[in-house]
């Protein structure tokens, strides 16, 4: 029933996307869990992926956010399909793609690139940068004017590094470097789509901003659409024309970045923006809501029912257990902006007249300081 | 569509880049050429004295067994005559009346440096030059066959996982519950009486092949096992992924991405294997399974040396001192280019 309200209404209203690139309906990944003894069975699955609904228009970029174990990059690498999904489907280009094999993939593998996290790991540390950045190339039987080397040094020049680096090895590179070369490798294709999973979360505060206005530059430069997952949304703030937030697996409001960051409507995005350190720091400006969650998000092996955030929302009712509150546009919302909550905050995020502190221990340490200030009694 | 056009200038703005500065400024005096992984662990093992000294000590004794003919030539003897017992050699005696050789320290002379076998009175500088060449190129023969296929096993079950690693997991677990030794000696009659029939006499060369055979067969899961774990490790790093995202087969992703990264355990793994063959070689020969008169080998004169060792103890010590100098380099070889590939494991 949701699938009807949610993706007619999807496309954000950014004003960049005019047509879809990639559109993901009901993506599922469960991973399988077996044990027992001595016959191992399967006993249960990780309901990583769960419904999962999700447009990216072209040359548009879209931020995928939430907690650790959200099942963010499972999406990801469902997308680039390097995990075949449990069900769902895929469409690129107005290609099923969902379950299509190496072979008739091919047509699309160089349009759909992925940029990795760990950019200690994403680059082989036995090839030199320019045979990292080449392969690609030589996979799909790319012979660029003036040859793959000349196009190497091009893209290494485009991503911020000396081209002399052609043949250096990885070790000797930083983690920000090194995360120019993953840039560097999923442009050497020329792709549409980059999905880039925390591209910068290894990296050092100091080195984020630079790779993040890399890829800012490239996405506006080459028209590239991005999925680019990160955790918090500060980091999103500045590159996504439209943010989806996930939490256990689905998708629980995605909007154009305008709704989200100013009037975002559920519990849980108001909880991740509360979030975002650079709110304590214009103290003067308007005072900003403060939520602070108690707990861990829930196993993904056993979801609670209905909504998967009511263990820890402050909103929660008995409805909230009974029934999946459906991803919807809201009344009041702008057009794009669904989000899928029964009782949805107000679309605001300044300072409410209590603090949520979902969390006793905090609570009872937040309380004892209020209670020591007048300490003249007796 | 890319424009480096557009991209800044790689002069100045590669310079105001705090993080590229610093390697940009290091690396001007010597050209931008980076160093590899194995010219960096070529430049470790080069500082590491033992190991210069032992390679170059193994690097010796294979040149010896390569050019066995020339010394002997040299010497002036061959491993097959019988200097104690045939007439042509009458005149110049090397054996007294109870068969054990005449002068000094097992008949070390002019003629036979390293003395005479008691009994026959063979030369012992030739039969060991010979023999360490049979055995030698026999382990290296059996160590590179073992290595092959345990490289080949381990990769397919690491790479593709699942019920084939289960499968062949198994069939590892199978083949290492056999007690080696055991089938060593229980093998080579079975594999020999297997292809040759008993009332003739095996050929030299098909005694090789049963010991290349068994050995092989018994001897391939350590090398499976370990390429296993390692591609397993692998196989979940991201560059994997980004191979196959750029549409690679799994077929490149093998041996472009995996294979170039199992190498350094693959040669650490072979200077130990390759001194232990040569032990369970002499084993062999030793429990008289393997090489038989009058084939010289390394194994055989350590037996002959046993039934010696009451009346004539000196025949044992060249071979002996021989093998242990052998099996010690090849064996501290193996530490250095472990510590040379991987420095901080080890010590
Ligand atoms: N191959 C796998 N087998 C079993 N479970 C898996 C597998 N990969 C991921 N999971 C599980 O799926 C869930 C989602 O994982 P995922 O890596 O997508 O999270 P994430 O949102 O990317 O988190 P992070 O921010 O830490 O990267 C986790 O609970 C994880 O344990
Ligand atoms: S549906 Fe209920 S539990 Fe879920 S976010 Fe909304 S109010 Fe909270
Ligand atoms: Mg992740």
């Amino acid at each position: 029933m949701s699938d009807n309200l949610t993706l007619p209404a999807q496309q954000g209203p950014t004003g960049t996307s005019t047509e879809t690139l990639l559109a993901v309906e009901g993506l599922t990944k469960h991973f399988p869990i077996y044990g027992g003894f001595p016959i191992k069975r399967k006993v249960g699955a990780v309901q990583a992926v769960d419904g999962v609904d999700l447009t990216v228009g072209v040359g548009e970029s879209v931020g995928l956010v939430g907690e650790s174990g959200c099942g963010k990059s499972t999406t990801g690498r469902l997308i680039t399909r390097l995990l075949e999904p449990t069900a769902g489907k895929i469409t690129y280009a107005g290609q099923d793609i969902t379950h299509a094999s190496r072979r008739q993939l091919a047509p699309v593998r160089s349009e759909i690139q992925m940029i990795f996290q760990d950019p200690y790991s994403s680059l082989n540390p036995r090839q030199t940068v320019g045979t990292i950045i080449k392969s690609p190339m030589e996979v799909n039987g790319i012979e660029p004017e003036g040859g793959r080397e000349k196009k190497v040094r091009e893209l290494l020049e485009l991503v911020g590094l000396n081209p002399e680096h052609y043949n250096r090895f990885p070790h000797e590179f930083s983690g920000g470097q090194r995360q120019r070369i993953g840039v560097a490798r999923a442009l050497a294709l020329s792709p549409k789509l980059i999905v880039a999973d925390e591209p910068v979360s290894a990296l050092d505060v100091s080195i984020q901003a630079q790779v993040v206005n890399l890829l800012q530059k490239v996405q506006e430069e080459l028209g590239i659409a991005f999925l680019f997952i990160a955790h918090d949304l500060a980091i999103v703030r500045h590159f996504s024309q439209r943010v989806a937030v996930m939490y256990l697996g689905k998708v629980v409001e995605v909007g154009d970045r305008e709704s989200i960051y100013n009037r975002p409507r559920h519990p849980y995005t108001h909880a991740l923006l509360s979030a975002v350190p650079e709110v304590a720091v214009d103290d003067e400006g308007e005072q900003r809501e403060r939520i602070r969650l108690a707990g861990d998000v829930p196993s993904p092996i056993a979801p609670p029912s209905g909504c998967r955030f009511r263990t820890r929302c402050w909103k929660a009712q008995d409805k909230c257990a009974s029934e999946e509150p459906p991803l919807i546009q809201l009344s009041g919302n702008r057009g794009g902006h669904l989000t899928a909550c029964h009782f949805p905050e107000e679309p605001t995020t300044e300072a409410r007249d209590e603090d949520v502190v979902m969390d006793p221990a905090l609570k009872a340490l937040e309380d004892s300081a209020a209670d020591e200030a007048p300490v003249t009694k007796d | 569509m890319t424009s480096p056009t557009k991209a800044e200038g790689s002069g100045p703005s590669v310079a105001l880049d705090p993080e590229l500065a610093s390697t940009t400024e290091a690396d001007k005096p010597k050209k931008l050429e980076g160093r590899s992984p194995g010219q960096l662990m070529w430049q470790r093992f080069k500082r590491d004295r033992t190991g210069m000294l032992c390679a170059g000590v193994v690097i010796f004794y294979f040149v010896i067994a390569l050019s066995a003919p020339l010394l002997t030539a040299l010497s002036g003897t061959n491993p097959y005559t019988l200097y104690g017992q045939d007439p042509t050699y009458a005149d110049s005696p090397v054996l007294d009346d109870f068969g054990l050789p005449l002068g000094w320290f097992g008949g070390v002379s002019g003629d036979h440096w390293f003395g005479v076998e008691p009994q026959y009175g063979r030369d012992l500088f030739a039969m060991l030059m010979y023999g360490m060449r049979t055995s030698l190129f026999m382990a290296l023969g059996v160590t590179v066959l073992l290595m092959l296929t345990g490289i080949t096993i381990g990769l397919v079950g690491g790479y593709f996982g699942g019920r084939t690693d289960y499968w062949i997991g198994r069939v590892t677990d199978f083949f290492l519950a056999f007690p080696q030794q055991l089938f060593f000696i229980a093998f080579m009659p079975v594999v020999t009486a297997f292809f040759v029939d008993p009332q003739e006499e095996t050929p030299t060369y098909f005694r090789a092949v049963a010991i290349l055979i068994v050995l092989w067969l018994l001897g391939w899961m350590g090398m499976a096992r370990l390429v296993r774990s390692t591609v397993l490790s692998l196989r979940e790093r991201e560059f994997v992924e980004a191979a196959k995202v750029s549409g690679a087969s799994p077929w490149r992703i093998v041996r472009k991405e995996i294979l170039p990264n199992v190498v350094s355990p693959i040669l650490v793994q072979f200077t130990y294997q390759l001194p232990s063959t040569i032990l369970t070689i002499a084993f062999l020969s030793f429990a008289g399974v393997g090489f038989v008169e009058p084939t010289p080998d390394w194994g055989r004169l350590f037996a002959s040396g046993a039934k010696y060792a009451e009346q004539d103890p000196a025949f044992m010590f060249f071979p002996g001192v021989a093998m242990v100098i052998f099996i010690l380099c090849f064996n501290l070889l193996g530490d250095s280019v472990r510590d040379a590939f991987d420095p901080k494991s080890g010590r």
